[in-house]
């Protein structure tokens, strides 16, 4: 058998994993595993400047590519730096593999030079993680990391690797399976259950589709579309469900919850059937639970059990794979008759749902200034919606999530759950490297852009030509709004006028900026930012006091909304 | 959302570090509450079972006894109340023995059948075994004659029958 090293046996892993992209930075810790990587040919290393950076831009590339995404980082800082990216990928199911340098084995608990607790500290935010205290344990351990966070809900697993399990050397064998005997995910639904749903789905008059990011991770938008064509049902999906459902459909309600569409918002309210599909029922969708879909019988279908019942009480529960079990209601709806009788009464329903959208369309008053609503149009037009966009946090995602109509699952990357400003840049960076050829967009804010600014040099260093399109109001948007709305325009701390000249930041960097200041060059400047094969740092100057609408107060039912 | 009941939680976990921390974690963060918890190799030394007495109405319940099941390292949960069940606790006691209230300690531990297993001039240390009630009865009795120290195991659970 071939004897390997800890860092040989790594980089063996990560080839017999499929790993063809690592984000990272090296530190004291990891540089047995890094002297590896100097000839691992196989492996694009993109050197991130800030190791936060790193987690993003492997979280990036897993929601574009529906494929792992990795980073390698140093202990003690290193490893810290990398929490808010862990738990952003915890709460939106996003399968990343961390690996984190540790002090040796023998000095771990005495406080030694750059140790953190790293295994303790995301012990709560990560699906699940691993401290190697045996070199013998590794290659397993990696095998393992990879199986948990790729299967059943994915999440992130972290690997702690201390200094001399990198350099010690065992006999090498790679496992071919996993057992792990306490972690049996479901993915068939149980046959009964979906009969069930089915009978609801079938005597149901004003049903809705409320569909979320369990679609895109289980690739059921084929699907879903089938079962919403099969009987004319609409579909509204979650923020993390946009592009699992063609915002250019018919029955396309677009998003509900405190920033989704009017009647997005109305249908769910009015609706006697609500078939949740891969959604968690968060409190930011929902509003005030105990009114939220108040005439309706509810079905959930989730991998996750600990999902069901957690926030509202269901009808009928189906735990398994989103695919799995669509595949299943479609195959059974098949043998039904009278379905084109269900197709026609829902058409009804529809007609219903087609007046709130006329009354209350998605809308913003056009003026001399920028608006942020039509710079994302014409993002929207000039892409031809063919563009992956990430977001941060704030307006700019709400506004990205309106006025981008995401047609294409894995087109939309967002923090959703943890809401992590800062997030949308190196994401962005992750997707390209995944997609070197397509346009990334990240639609981003002045407030948000300045948390991982230091990524334009990874981008520039690595020819990875990401947009990006700041709404720039000089304010912290989304905080200023509530202020505007429940403290009486106190602006607290929300104004940042006091800000960098992004257009000459961007230039530091090595990068294109581009401003547009009145709305006839918002076209010229995109345009421009398309054609280069640059980075591109776009600064839109919007308009200031612009809100993001409807809007749901927190704590109202979603049908009270304040609107434009 | 129901009534708040105590249930009786036993599960069998990996027999690896962290893993307590993990099922403690879990209840903090999500701010279920552990009444007592009890933990142990078994049979098989690479499994550990633990019991956990915990409080909550159903949906509550249902929640812990499925994150309990999403935890990786958990291999198997049963939630023994609602069948038939024995549990039973250990205590130890450290009781005041004067001259005077000797012999009604002995005869208290005689009634309840526990042991004397430390003699000191001045203290008796106790051992007692029994289901809550008795454990309650005779704390309550020694009481008035001086209990310096009472430490408990927490309750370990089975189900009866096959």
């Amino acid at each position: 058998m071939m004897k390997k090293n800890g860092a040989q046996i790594l980089v063996e892993g990560l080839k017999r994993e499929g790993v063809k992209v690592i984000f990272g930075f090296p530190g004291g810790a990891v540089l047995n595993i890094y002297d590896e990587l100097f000839d691992a040919t196989f492996l694009r290393h993109i050197l991130v400047r800030h190791e936060q950076g790193a987690v993003h831009a492997a979280d990036g590339y897993a929601r574009a590519s529906g494929k792992p995404g990795v980073c390698l980082v140093t202990s003690g800082p290193g490893a810290t730096n990398t929490v808010t990216g862990v738990a952003t990928a915890y709460m939106d199911s996003i399968p990343i593999v961390v690996f984190t340098g540790q002090v040796p084995t023998a000095l771990v608990g005495n406080d030694a030079f750059q140790e953190a607790d790293i295994v303790g500290i995301t012990r709560p935010c990560t699906k699940y993680n691993f401290l190697v205290k045996d070199i013998k344990d590794l290659a397993r351990t990696i095998k393992e990391a990879f199986y948990i966070a790729t299967t059943g809900r994915p999440g992130p697993v972290l690997i702690d690797l201390p200094k001399d399990i990198t350099s010690n050397t065992t006999d090498f064998s790679y496992p071919n399976k996993v057992a792990i005997r306490g972690y049996n995910p479901v993915y068939e639904g149980h046959p009964g259950q979906i009969k069930k749903a089915l009978q609801l789905i079938l005597d149901s008059t004003r049903p809705v589709i409320y569909s979320g990011g369990g679609i895109i991770s289980s690739s059921a938008f084929r699907e879903l579309k089938a079962l919403a064509e099969k009987l004319n049902i609409p579909v509204t999906t979650t923020l993390m469900g946009l592009g699992g459902f063609p915002s250019n459909h018919r029955l396309s309600l677009g998003m509900l919850g405190m920033h989704g569409t009017y009647w997005a918002n109305m249908a769910v309210t009015e609706c006697d059937l609500l078939i949740a599909i891969g959604a968690r029922f968060d409190d930011r969708v929902t509003g005030k639970v105990d009114e939220f879909a108040p005439r309706a019988r509810t079905i959930h279908i989730d991998i996750d059990p600990t999902s069901i019942s957690k926030n509202v009480r269901v009808d009928i529960p189906i735990v398994g794979d989103a695919k799995s079990i669509l595949k299943g209601l479609i195959t059974y709806l098949g043998k039904q008759k009278g379905l084109e009788k269900i197709k026609v009464s829902n058409k009804k329903w529809l007609s219903q749902i087609e007046k709130w959208k006329r009354t209350h369309p998605l809308n913003y008053k056009k003026g001399k200034e920028i608006k942020p609503q039509y710079v994302v149009e014409k993002l929207y037009e000039l892409t031809k919606g063919e563009a992956i966009i990430s977001t941060e946090v704030g307006q700019n995602q709400m506004w990205a999530s309106q006025f981008y109509r995401f047609d294409k699952p894995r087109t939309f990357l967002s923090s959703g759950g943890l809401g992590t400003m800062g997030y949308g840049f190196p994401a962005a960076i992750g997707a390209q490297a995944a997609f070197p050829k397509k346009t990334v967009i990240d639609i981003a804010g002045d407030g948000s852009i300045q948390m991982n600014i230091q990524e334009l040099t990874t981008a520039v260093q690595h020819n990875l030509p990401v947009k990006i399109a700041i709404l720039n109001n000089r304010y912290l948007g989304m905080v200023r709004q509530w202020q505007e709305l429940f403290y009486r325009k106190r602006y607290s701390h929300s104004n940042i006028e006091m800000a960098p000249d992004f257009v000459k930041l961007a230039e530091a960097y090595g990068a294109l900026g581009l401003r547009a200041e009145r709305p006839e060059e918002v076209v010229p400047i995109i345009r421009e930012a398309l054609r280069s094969n640059k980075p591109v740092l776009m600064d839109f100057i919007v308009s200031r006091e612009e809100g993001v609408y409807p809007m749901v107060p927190a704590g109202a039912p979603i049908d009270k909304m304040l609107l434009v | 959302m129901g009534e708040i009941l105590r249930h009786t939680i036993s599960i069998l976990v990996e027999n690896k570090f962290g893993v307590l921390a993990r099922v403690a974690g879990l209840f903090s963060a999500r701010g279920f509450n552990i009444e007592s918890l009890a933990v142990a190799e078994t049979m098989d030394p690479t499994v550990s079972r633990m019991t956990i007495i915990t409080l909550g109405n159903q949906q509550i319940i249902e929640q812990i006894t499925k994150q309990l099941n999403k935890l990786v390292d958990v291999i198997k949960v049963s939630n023994l109340s609602g069948e038939n069940f024995i549990d039973r606790e250990m205590v130890l006691v450290k009781v005041a023995a004067q001259e005077s209230t000797r012999a009604e300690v002995l005869r208290i531990v005689d009634i309840f059948r526990g042991k004397v297993v430390d003699v000191s001039p001045g203290s008796y240390v106790i051992e007692v075994t029994g289901d809550e009630e008795k454990i309650e009865a005779i704390l309550g009795l020694l009481q008035p004659l001086g209990i310096r120290e009472v430490v408990r195991t927490g309750k370990v659970a089975m189900a009866r029958g096959q």
